[in-house]
């Protein structure tokens, strides 16, 4: 048995080509997302080549994925770690008002940005202390925390938009560096800082080690409270850069921004990115491609003039399509 | 043996590389209560699972007279008049005791509405039949009842829906010493009326006084099929554990040193006041049977369960409570029963799961190191003979016997002071095993404290200085070399009803 065992080892690691070992690396999953992609863009490419292929419009499409980008990455380590965050899309309504209504009251882009992580991370810390201490379903805590959020930020701006007359702040959402918008350089930045933190720090590990399993992660001296709570805290304050982002492109804060199912969207592009619901799997890089599906889909919809309507069924849909694959792979293996 | 009711036939059962049960056969009768006794893991459970239609027999029949009968699931025994009352009876609490009892088979009126009249009168009957009016009305809810009456309303189901073998897998496990004996009262009746009885316990004293029938299992295989007239507890018990001790579980030094660990009253949910030491270089061993706590001790000892009461030390020094964290860092190591679901990543490398335990050593200002980690799991593997292709290779994909050695060397690359196994072999093929034994040995000579838990008798004579024998959460006797030997051990882990139980401590 144990000469069987030495002699398929020996098989597996020395006939591997190294296409094939090109192709682990990538990994199966994210190349079928490479493929999906590519198909995405031939078809519209082919419908609307003319407008779709234009610099412009490839910039637009960057953009758009901004705002999600960072939500979706945030969400993806939440559900690393065995979670749910669906009250993001009300933390970003409210950390927009909260920006614009400190920038308004001190003339001050800084101020602004604190108000919008510090007042992300409170909200974090609420949904965190709930789900972890309060030992409420991840999904029904934020269900409640999102309809809370979406609530105070009416409250706090009285149903109003709010003007943001700083240049230095729309900067942020306008500007450009080395011909590529601000935003763009922004998401990359983060996404090296979420690729680190998830895939190579200790940290990190011990986060797909308490989603993969919590009782491991326990035994393993892992103070999976703490984490828990953390994780939350994080998923918070993401969510507060990006309603600062969205005040910052906009140039207002608006409580009713946020509400056209940014969850939904940065849901559905971490299980596409390969996300298991049930924890302990998911990257950063298959998020951005998840991402980059949904940029790509509803900048295609709207060249090819799907009504708005008909989009929403195909984002829903899009997200039950991605969890039943998602479920699917995870049973055969 | 001709027969024209439920029999085995050469039933045979594999798991991976764990021969549950081996060439099989009993023959069931009407009329007679069958026991059914063995250590843990001598294949009881299996038989049942498959008698019941959990699970499909590798090789072998389940017979009716002479016609075969396949069960693919439950519902298929029970529609043959097998039942199976389990150790946790499966009660909807929050239905009355009617609707349990005849939950699928509610009188109705009109089609459509439940006849609660006709409910409470036929629920009313079966009570008075079993002489259980006065413990439970009709209309009551069963989340108020306790557990023995749930056991009982199980047991009227079974009958109701016209069991015509009834098996009981540890029926007294939960029940008071009068509960029990009503419980017997019962299984006479059902007997006399016709009714095949398979009665699993591992008491052994209430086997001998109810059974007309007892049959060993050890090790999968049917050792022994005779009448109970002439039994004794000393014969069973010979029966059950009759092996020769191989030479496979030898140490070669036996040499302990300082104190290491001390526990004294510690109190959990599950573990009662228990006291023990573990000397540098040691193997405390801890016998018991399914249930009686063993785990939950080493649970309590890494602060995985809450601990109500008493204290821990390591070298003198105090372990705080409930952290796991201050009992890695005390230096203890926990290896769990369980390895799919309390001890490994199943779906992360082998490199993962045996660093999971050391980031400082395998890290680089927070950030993991694979070169580091490499350097730490690398000889750890090779010393162990980790077979698999690499280090990046999924746990999943491993067999039991490494899979426990990657969990070890995540141990070891602590270099822990205390180690606890928790039924380190359990499920591993037989090489695996020796190379198991050979590592604890080597461990305590270097001075490491062990503690052992097992359900393997030869493991614990062989391996351990000393053994504490465990039962209902407490520590029931500690015996030290050379006297250790199964039939003590297993006198110390029988359950014994509450009155005598002063009388057992020594």
């Amino acid at each position: 048995m144990n000469s069987l065992e030495l002699r398929t080892a020996t098989t597996q690691t020395g006939k591997r080509r190294p296409s094939l070992r090109m192709a682990e690396r990538i990994g199966i999953h994210n190349i079928s997302l490479l493929v999906a992609l590519a198909i995405l863009v031939l078809i519209f490419g082919t419908l609307r080549g003319d407008v779709f292929f234009s610099s412009r419009n490839l910039l637009n499409i960057g953009l758009g994925i901004t705002i999600l980008g960072v939500l979706a990455m945030s969400q993806t380590v939440v559900i690393v770690a065995g979670g749910l965050d669906i009250a993001v899309g009300a933390i970003v309504g409210l950390t927009t008002v909260s920006t614009a209504m400190a920038i308004q009251a001190t003339g001050s882009p800084a101020a602004g940005i604190l108000a919008g992580l510090v007042l992300g991370g409170l909200a974090g810390l609420v949904n965190g202390i709930i789900i972890t201490y309060g030992r409420v379903n991840a999904v029904i805590a934020t269900l409640g925390t999102m309809a809370i959020f979406r609530g105070i930020a009416f409250i706090i701006s009285d149903g109003q938009s709010i003007a943001i007359f700083s240049d230095t702040f729309r900067f942020i959402g306008i500007g450009r560096i080395l011909g590529l918008p601000l935003l763009i350089w922004i998401l990359l930045l983060t996404a090296i800082v979420f690729h680190l933190f998830l895939a190579r720090s200790i940290v990190g590990r011990n986060i797909y080690a308490l989603g993969g399993n919590p009782v491991v992660a326990r035994f393993s001296g892992i103070n999976i409270n703490r984490y828990r709570v953390g994780i939350y805290i994080m998923s918070g304050v993401a969510a507060g850069l990006a309603g600062i982002l969205l005040a910052a492109r906009t140039g207002s804060g608006q409580p009713v921004s946020g509400s056209q199912g940014l969850e939904l969207e940065a849901i559905t592009a971490a299980v596409l990115g390969g996300c298991a619901l049930q924890g302990g799997k998911g990257t950063i890089v298959g998020a951005l491609l998840g991402v980059a599906i949904i940029g790509v889909l509803n900048n295609g919809m709207i060249l090819t003039s799907v009504p708005t309507f008909y989009q929403l069924l195909a984002k829903g849909s899009l997200l039950i399509l991605a969890v039943v694959i998602a479920e699917y792979h995870l049973n055969r293996t | 043996m001709q027969s024209d009711f439920f029999s085995l036939d050469r039933i045979s059962k594999r798991f991976g590389v764990v021969q549950a049960l081996d060439n099989v056969s009993i023959a069931f009768r009407p009329g007679e209560v069958l026991a059914l006794v063995g250590e843990n893991g001598a294949g009881k459970s299996t038989m049942m699972r498959i008698l019941e239609g959990v699970f499909a027999p590798d090789t072998g029949t389940v017979l009716y007279g002479s016609t075969p009968i396949v069960f693919s699931e439950p519902r298929d025994s029970h529609r043959a008049g097998i039942r199976v009352i389990h150790q946790e009876p499966e009660i909807v609490p929050n239905l009355t005791v009617a609707e349990n009892i005849f939950v699928g088979e509610l009188p109705r009126l009109a089609g459509v509405l439940l006849d609660w009249h006709r409910l409470e009168e036929q629920t009313d009957k079966v009570l008075a039949t079993f002489g259980m009016q006065q413990d439970m009305r009709a209309r009551q809810l069963c989340s108020t009842l306790g557990p023995a009456q749930r056991q009982m309303i199980e047991i009227m189901r079974a009958i109701r829906a016209g069991g015509q073998l009834i098996a009981f897998d540890e029926p007294t496990s939960s029940l008071t010493d009068d509960e029990a004996r009503r419980l017997f009262s019962v299984i006479r009746r059902l007997r006399e009326e016709g009714t095949s009885i398979v009665y699993i316990s591992h008491r052994l004293n209430e086997v001998i006084d109810l059974a007309d029938r007892i049959v060993v299992l050890r090790d999968g295989r049917l050792v022994d099929d005779s009448r109970a007239d002439g039994a004794s507890e000393q014969t069973i018990a010979k029966l059950m554990v009759g092996r020769d001790i191989a030479d496979l579980f030898t140490r070669e030094t036996w040499q302990s040193g300082l104190p290491l660990l001390e526990v004294a009253g510690l109190t959990t949910d599950h573990v009662t006041d228990v006291s023990l030491k573990v000397r540098r270089g040691e193997v405390l061993g801890i016998a018991g049977l399914m249930g009686a706590g063993r785990s939950e001790l080493a649970k309590a000892i890494v602060g995985y369960d809450r601990r109500l009461d008493g204290t821990i030390t390591m070298s003198g020094v105090p372990v705080g409570p409930n952290s796991p964290h201050a009992a890695i860092v005390a230096g203890i190591g926990f290896a769990p029963e369980d390895r799919k679901h309390e001890a490994l990543l199943l779906f992360r490398s082998i490199l993962d799961n045996a660093s999971l335990c050391v980031p400082d050593k395998t890290s680089t200002f927070g950030f993991f190191n694979r070169r580091k980690a490499l350097e730490i799991v690398s000889p750890l593997a090779a010393k162990m003979s980790i077979k698999a292709p690499n280090l990046d290779e999924q746990v999943s994909k491993l067999s039991g016997g490494n899979q426990q050695k990657v969990v070890l060397a995540r141990w070891l690359a602590r270099q822990p002071m205390l180690l606890i196994l928790d039924e380190p072999t359990r499920g591993i093929d037989i090489g695996a095993k020796a190379e198991i034994y050979r590592l604890i040995d080597e461990l305590a000579a270097s001075g490491i404290g062990i503690i052992l838990i097992s359900s393997e008798m030869p493991e614990l004579i062989g391996l351990a200085d000393r053994v504490l024998v465990m039962a209902g959460g407490r520590i029931t006797a500690e015996l030290s070399r050379p006297d250790i030997d199964e039939a003590t051990i297993l006198k110390h882990a029988m359950p014994q009803p509450v009155a005598s139980l002063g009388g057992q401590i020594q």
